[in-house]
């Protein structure tokens, strides 16, 4: 039974599968693969062979497989592998860039896009044609054929925490993304390329004004506390914000408009400022917590800012006056404006022959607190009544504006005097006069205290004892008014007596002589007891 | 004991689920153990084709289990595959050499080693050959006690797939390639099951009675 069978086993199922399986595996990755390409970058940062995707649209289509240097070493070559799909994508225009994205690219998304690599994004062209070697761009292109949407132009003077990608706000929601930035050349200010999406790119008109809407306003100055932010994605990431002011032009924008950013809301909404008016103030007395931009004030509204602060040298006095200069924009006065006088001249001098009717009538500049916490001055522009009058030299270029002292600087003014009227007093011999009269009247007291008052105790006790005898005597039970009682009881009847007895020579005056007649009885009238 | 009879020789074939010997009654192919009903076989059939057949397909299945990434590990985002000599180069530079040892011995070394001692086994087998007997005995055990120890690379994607899930911070996940690696443990495995060692000592008759 060793004898080996000549028929095949059924067992042999088991390798041909395998081997089959093996072979359509093969098959279909060799047939799944795509096109390979190589795309020349300046530097490979951000590039790893194997793992940095190449992504169309937010969909990976292809893998970097390989990143060396060229030949000379001036550049480096990724070896990118594409999926099959993606065959179409490469025409002879496509562009590549590398994107290294940020903390939320137009959000915050996910810790994954934090910490995950850059990757490759394509830009399908629209030439026909294959090609195999491509070069990257350095910067993102700022027309993406495939989106739709307009790019515009932005000026700004400092980047702050905008980057690529940054967002693009319209009444806080996202419409597009900053694209690329560039210094300009001569260094003075970025040249920011955005790209709004339609439909949301006919909402940038002609009128619209742009501002840096990064992280958060805060802001604490002479008029207090102000706290402002746009999202929080913004916090993180920057963002551009835009709005039309209205009464603003509202007709779209075309593409490439340029705009300039603003710094906040607040500046880029508020209407223009018009032509600036300088002048110079000069004060006698230091001005510690008045800063370059601090706000001019003239009757309760905003009209300029502080732009220096200088000292200056009076050798007559041996005094640094401090030379402060104030810019002022006579058009935020607003409609009042039109209804001041004009004059002739360019416009400093209007401004001149103006201020200085206003002057004769006690125009000043003063420096007073605007926060009492933090010491903060601010310039007030206001009339002051009783003003000595000042000679105002209206031929003075910058024009000088008179000055008085601050509220605060007056009020320890009269302090000072107060304290000074305070010193004048003689208090010493105020005191020592108080002294003596204090020592006399305590003399005094002694002798009230020795001499006065037990005189005055032993009167009352005297009193006392007077007013207990009157009590005896007039108590009910005393005899005294029972004595009385009986008197004035006796003095009644002998009252009644003497009145019979009048009564009776009245009637017969002869009884007085003749004694009583035998008829004469009493009458009814008296009243009388029986006469004993 | 070379005087000791074989049982070929006396007609006897042992019963290989009861252990019964009997004497079948004739030269057939289907008699059946009288206590137990088994069919009787004196020797495996179809062994050496069986575990050709098994061998040859674990080979075929070793080059994508080789080839395939077993592993995909996403960590803070980027995400990567690996291979298996991939991961043992990863393991070694980053200074686990332990790990490194244990998965390089366990899913390269003890499968080349299966498949060269079947082969070995197998094709002196089908010769005849009476090279070395003791010595292709002891590697046919070894072969069979160490045969299932590959499969600790499987277990060890499917543990570390199963507990690093920890949403965007790391994740793992096993791909085909494991799946592979499965496979040829599994059919090397069956390989040495199929492979009858009494094979190993069939042609010591021949020699002593030639």
């Amino acid at each position: 039974m060793v004898s080996p069978r000549r028929r095949l086993s059924v067992m042999w199922i088991v390798p041909t599968l395998a081997a089959l399986i093996g072979l359509s595996m093969l098959v279909h990755a060799w047939s799944s693969e795509g096109p390979t390409i190589t795309i020349a970058f300046k530097t490979a940062e951000g590039l790893e062979a194997g793992k940095t995707p190449v992504k169309y649209k937010a969909v990976t289509v292809g893998t970097v497989t390989a990143v060396d240097l060229s030949k000379d070493g001036s550049h480096v070559v990724a070896s990118v592998a594409l999926m099959k799909n993606a065959a179409s994508l490469l025409r002879t225009d496509t562009r590549f860039w590398v994107v290294r994205p940020r903390i939320g690219m137009g959000g915050v998304s996910g810790i994954d896009t934090l910490l995950s690599g850059s990757y490759i994004a394509v830009d399908r062209g629209v030439e026909r044609g294959f090609a195999k070697a491509y070069t990257g761009l350095e910067m993102p292109p700022t027309i993406i054929h495939d989106v739709p949407g307009t790019s515009f132009t932005i000026y700004a003077d400092d980047l702050g925490s905008l980057d690529i990608g940054s967002p693009v706000y319209y009444r806080h929601m996202q419409v597009g993304h900053i694209a690329s930035y560039r210094l300009d050349a001569d260094g003075r200010r970025f040249n920011l390329q955005i790209f709004v999406n339609a439909p949301y790119d006919r909402l940038v008109t002609k009128g619209a004004r742009f501002w840096n809407a990064s992280g958060i306003d805060v802001s604490l100055g002479a008029d207090g506390l102000k706290l402002n932010t746009q999202s929080l994605a913004t916090v993180m990431a920057g963002g551009i914000a835009f709005a039309t002011p209205t009464g603003g032009v509202s007709t779209p924008a075309s593409a490439q408009t340029t705009y300039a950013l603003a710094k906040d809301e607040a500046a880029a909404m508020a209407p223009s400022d018009g032509p600036a008016q300088f002048l110079q103030l000069r004060f006698e007395n230091s001005l510690r917590g008045l800063s370059v931009g601090a706000p001019v004030q003239f009757a309760g509204m905003d009209i300029g800012h502080v732009t220096s602060i200088d000292l200056d040298y009076n050798a007559a006095a041996h005094r640094f006056p401090t030379l402060v200069g104030i810019e002022i924009f006579p058009s935020r006065l607003g409609g009042v404006t039109t209804r001041l006088p004009t004059y002739q001249g360019d416009q400093e001098q209007q401004a001149a022959q103006f201020l200085a009717s206003l002057v004769a009538h006690g125009l000043r500049a003063q420096a007073r607190a605007g926060n009492l916490l933090t010491g903060q001055l601010y310039i007030a522009i206001d009339f002051v009544p009783n003003a000595p009058p000042i000679a105002f030299d209206m031929q003075a270029r910058p024009i000088v504006l008179p000055t008085v002292n601050g509220s605060f600087d007056q009020m320890q003014e009269q302090i000072a005097s107060i304290v000074a009227k305070v010193n004048k007093m003689p208090l010493e011999s105020i005191g020592r006069h108080l002294d003596a009269s204090l020592g006399e009247l305590n003399g005094t007291l002694g002798q009230i205290n020795g001499e006065l008052l037990p005189a005055t105790t032993r009167t009352m006790q005297t009193l006392q004892r007077t007013l207990g005898t009157v009590q005896g005597t007039f108590a009910d039970d005393a005899p005294l008014p029972q004595h009385i009682t009986e008197t004035l009881l006796e003095v009644q009847r002998t009252a009644r007596s003497l009145r019979t007895l009048t009564d009776l020579l009245g009637r017969h005056p002869e009884s007085l002589l003749l004694g009583t007649p035998n008829d004469a009885k009493p009458t009814a009238n008296t009243k009388e007891e029986p006469t004993h | 004991m070379t005087g000791l009879p074989r049982a070929k020789t006396l007609g006897l074939v042992g019963c290989h689920a009861c252990r019964l010997v009997c004497a079948p009654p004739a030269a057939h192919d289907d008699s059946r153990c009288p206590r137990c009903g088994t069919p009787l076989h004196q020797r495996q059939p179809h062994s050496l084709a069986r575990a050709w057949a098994l061998l040859l397909a674990g080979v075929i299945f070793y080059v994508p289990a080789n080839l395939l990434p077993v592993m995909h590990t996403n960590m803070l985002g980027s995400g990567s595959d690996s291979t298996i000599l991939e991961g043992v180069i990863e393991f070694w530079q980053s200074g686990s050499y332990g790990i490194a040892l244990v998965i390089f011995i366990a899913s390269v070394a003890v499968p080349c080693s299966k498949f060269l001692i079947l082969g070995l086994l197998l094709l002196t087998a089908q010769r005849r050959s009476g090279w070395a007997r003791h010595e292709r005995t002891r590697l046919y055990r070894l072969v069979e006690l160490v045969g299932y120890w590959s499969m600790l690379d499987v277990v060890v994607v499917g543990v570390v797939a199963g507990l690093v899930k920890f949403q965007a911070l790391a994740d793992i996940e096993p791909r085909l390639g494991i799946l592979f690696f499965g496979a040829v443990v599994i059919l090397t495995m069956l390989a040495a099951m199929q492979f009858d060692p009494r094979l190993i000592w069939d042609g010591e008759t021949h020699e002593r009675n030639s």
